[in-house]
C-alpha cells in the first residue's frame, strides 16, 4: 500500500500528461502540473530548514569535529530568516502606507537586500570564481599527451584554445585567401561545427532515448528503486 | 446683393483651391489593406483564427509602418476591439483567446510614420474559431512515441518469459562495488551527491536508483554512505531509498537518517558545504549522480585533490568533459540512465534497455534518409525540380516530423 498509493499517482499523473500533449484541449496542463510541483517543494522546504535547524544544532550541543561551521550556518539562517520574513527595515508600500509590512522583502537599502549584495553575492562570486583554478588544474592532468587519443585531444584543444585569442588570429592572419580554411580562427570554427557538434549530438539522443526508456519504466512501475526497494 | 454674390464665389474659390490639400491629405494616408480574409487556426483547442491580407506592394513599403488589428462579435463598425499591432512587412496574424461559441469579424487598418491611418478592412463573414480533439502536427511523433513505447513494454515482456539478454559491461557502474570496499578498508565515509535538481529531474531519479545500490553495498560491508542534498524533497525521496536499501541488506538497525541530510538550495552555498565536509572528512569514494552544473568540477576536483575514488554520472553534456578529467569513472549519458538496470539485473528493466535500441534504430534511420536526401538534393541542384522536392522532403521531416 505504501508503495503501491505513489506508484499509481505517478503513472496517473505521468500517462495523462504524455496523452495530454496531443490534445490540444489539455496541452496546458503540464504546466498546472509545475505549479502543483512548486506548491509541494515549497511546502518541502520546511521540511528542510527543520532539517537543517536539527543537524546543526546537534553538533553545536555534542560540541563535534568543525562545530563552529554549524554555529556560523544557524547564526545565518536565523538572520536571514528573520530579515526576510520580518520585512526588517522595509518602508510600507506607498499604495498601503498604513500596514507596515506591505513594502517588498528585498526592497534596495534594506537589511535583507543589505545581505544578499553585500554577504550572498560575495560569497557565491567567490566560490564561482574558484571554477578557473580548478580547470586550470583539471586541464593540466587532462591534456597529458600519454597516449594516441591524449595526443589527438591535447591538439584539438590547443587548437581550440589558441583560436579564441587575439594571438592565434594574429599568428595565421598572414595565411593566403586559397589557405583561409587553414587559419586558426577557421579551424576552430570548423572542429567545433563538424566534430563538436557531431559527438554532442550523438550524446544528446542517447540522453533522450534513456531519458524516455528510464521514464517509461518509472510510470510502468517497473523500476521503483527510487522509492526503495522493488519488494512492496 | 452684388456684395453677397461676391462673398459666395469667394467662397468657393478658397474652398476649391483648399479641397485638393484636403483630399490630398487623406490620401496622403496609406493605402488600405486589401484582400484580408481570415480562417480558423489549424490543430488548436478553438480559440485561435488566423488572418491573413496581402503583401504591401513595393511602392506602398515606405509608407506603412505598422497595422492595428481588432475584432468584433459583431459588424457594427463601433464595436470593434483593439487587438494589437504588428510591423508592416508582416502579413498574417493569429488572434488568440477567442471563445468557439461566437463569430467574429476582423478588421485591420495600416499606420504609416506620420501617425496617419487607412481605410480600414474588414472582414466580409463573421467566422467561429473550430475545436481539433488531436493535434494533427504531433501526429508523427505519436506514430513514433507509440513505436517506441510499445517496442520497450514489449521486450519487457518477452524478457519476463524468460529470453536471456545481454548487457555489454559499463565500467563505471562495476567500480560501484570496488569503491563501496575501499571506504570500507580504509574506513572512511562514502560520500553520494545527487545532482543539485528536484525530483522532477529525471536524472536525480537516475541517481537515487544508483544510490539504492551504493546504500545496500555499504549496508552489507558496514560502511557509512552520507547523502547531502540541496532539495527537501530529494532528501525524502533518499531517506526512504537509502533505509529500503539497509533492510534489504538485512541491517536495518545500522541505518541512520541524520547521514541522508539537507544542505541548501542555493548553488554555490551547497558546493561550499560539501567542498568543506570532503576536506575535513576525506571521504573514500565519492559519487556523483544527477544534473550538475557548474559545481561539477570545484566537486570533482576537491575530490580528486583528497585522493577518493570518483564515479561520476550525468546527462549534462556541457559537464561531462569535467568529469571525465577528474572522475576515475564516468557513466556518459545514456549509460547513467541504463544503470538502474544493470545494477538490478532484473529481466524487466534489462527488457526496456532492449527496447530502447529500437528507438536507437528509429533515429538512425532518421539520420540516414536526412543526410541521403539532402546529399542528393544538393548534388541535383536546389533549382532543379528534383533536387527542390528532395530538400523540401528533408525539410518536412526535420520541422514537421521531428518537431
Amino acid at each position: 500500500m505504501k508503495r503501491n498509493v505513489p506508484l499509481f499517482i505517478t503513472a496517473l499523473g505521468g500517462f495523462t500528461l504524455i496523452i495530454a500533449y496531443f490534445i490540444p484541449a489539455t496541452q496546458g496542463w503540464g504546466e498546472v502540473a509545475a505549479i502543483w510541483f512548486d506548491i509541494l517543494a515549497s511546502i518541502a522546504f520546511i521540511l528542510g530548514g527543520g532539517n537543517l535547524l536539527k543537524i546543526h544544532l546537534k553538533k553545536v550541543s555534542d560540541k563535534s569535529a568543525g562545530w563552529a561551521y554549524s554555529a556560523i550556518t544557524l547564526a545565518a539562517f536565523l538572520t536571514t530568516l528573520f530579515v526576510g520574513l520580518g520585512k526588517v527595515g522595509v518602508n510600507p508600500n506607498p499604495q498601503y502606507p498604513e500596514y507596515s509590512l506591505s513594502g517588498h522583502y528585498r526592497e534596495i537599502g534594506s537589511p535583507f537586500w543589505w545581505l544578499y549584495e553585500y554577504a550572498f553575492k560575495p560569497l557565491t562570486a567567490t566560490m564561482f570564481a574558484m571554477l578557473a583554478f580548478y580547470i586550470s588544474s583539471a586541464a593540466f592532468r587532462a591534456f597529458r599527451a600519454k597516449n594516441l587519443e591524449a595526443i589527438l585531444l591535447l591538439g584539438t584543444a590547443f587548437i581550440i584554445l589558441l583560436g579564441r585569442t587575439f594571438a592565434g588570429v594574429y599568428l595565421t592572419a598572414w595565411f593566403p585567401d586559397w589557405m583561409s580554411g587553414l587559419k586558426i580562427e577557421n579551424l576552430t570554427v570548423f572542429i567545433m561545427s563538424v566534430f563538436n557538434t557531431a559527438g554532442n549530438r550523438a550524446i544528446m539522443i542517447g540522453i533522450a532515448l534513456g531519458v524516455a526508456s528510464t521514464s517509461l519504466k518509472v510510470l510502468l512501475g517497473v523500476d521503483r528503486s527510487y522509492l526503495g526497494s522493488g519488494e512492496d | 446683393m452684388r456684395s453677397h454674390t461676391l462673398h459666395t464665389v469667394l467662397l468657393v474659390s478658397v474652398f476649391s483651391f483648399i479641397d485638393p490639400y484636403l483630399q490630398g491629405q487623406e490620401s496622403s494616408g496609406p493605402a488600405s489593406p486589401t484582400n484580408l480574409s481570415a480562417s480558423d487556426h489549424p490543430w488548436d483547442h478553438g480559440e485561435k483564427i488566423d488572418i491573413q491580407w496581402d503583401d504591401i506592394e513595393k511602392n506602398e513599403q515606405d509608407k506603412v509602418q505598422s497595422y492595428s488589428i481588432y475584432s468584433s462579435r459583431s459588424a457594427n463598425p463601433d464595436s470593434f476591439i483593439f487587438v494589437g499591432t504588428i510591423d508592416a512587412d508582416i502579413s498574417k496574424y493569429t488572434i488568440e483567446k477567442l471563445d468557439r461559441k461566437y463569430s467574429y469579424y476582423f478588421k485591420i487598418i495600416a499606420i504609416d510614420k506620420s501617425g496617419n491611418v487607412s481605410e480600414p478592412a474588414v472582414t466580409l463573414s463573421a467566422i467561429s474559431p473550430t475545436r481539433q480533439w488531436f493535434d494533427g502536427r504531433r501526429f508523427p511523433l505519436f506514430i513514433i512515441t507509440l513505436i517506441f513505447c510499445g517496442s520497450v513494454v514489449y521486450w519487457i515482456y518477452q524478457a519476463r518469459t524468460g529470453i536471456p539478454l545481454k548487457i555489454r559491461k559499463i565500467a563505471g557502474l562495476e567500480a560501484v562495488d570496488e569503491a563501496v570496499g575501499r571506504a570500507t578498508e580504509m574506513g572512511r565515509p562514502i560520500l553520494f551527491i545527487p545532482g543539485i535538481q528536484d525530483m522532477n529531474e529525471i536524472q536525480t531519479i537516475a541517481g537515487i536508483t544508483v544510490l539504492s545500490r551504493v546504500a545496500k553495498v555499504a549496508a552489507e560491508y558496514d560502511a557509512k554512505v552520507e547523502v547531502p542534498t540541496s532539495r527537501s524533497l530529494v532528501m525524502t525521496a533518499a531517506r526512504e531509498t537509502v533505509q529500503a536499501s539497509f533492510l534489504t541488506a538485512g541491517r536495518p538497525e545500522s541505518y541512520n537518517q541524520d547521514l541522508v541530510y539537507y544542505v541548501t538550495d542555493e548553488q554555490f552555498g551547497y558546493v561550499a558545504y560539501v567542498q568543506g565536509m570532503m576536506v575535513r572528512e576525506k571521504p573514500a569514494a565519492c559519487f556523483y549522480m544527477g544534473a550538475f552544473f557548474a559545481e561539477s568540477l570545484i566537486l570533482a576536483e576537491t575530490g580528486n585533490t583528497i585522493g577518493a575514488i570518483q564515479v561520476a554520472g550525468t546527462a549534462m553534456p556541457a559537464q561531462l568533459p569535467f568529469f571525465v578529467a577528474a572522475c576515475d569513472y564516468t557513466l556518459i549519458g545514456e549509460e547513467f540512465f541504463a544503470a538502474s538496470a544493470y545494477l538490478s539485473g532484473e529481466p524487466d528493466q534489462l527488457g526496456s534497455l532492449k527496447g530502447q535500441d529500437i528507438g536507437k534504430i528509429i533515429v538512425a534511420a532518421g539520420i540516414i534518409i536526412g543526410v541521403t536526401l539532402l546529399t542528393i538534393g544538393t548534388i541535383a541542384g536546389p533549382e532543379s525540380g528534383f533536387g527542390s522536392s528532395l530538400i523540401d522532403a528533408a525539410e518536412y521531416l526535420k520541422s514537421v516530423i521531428l518537431t
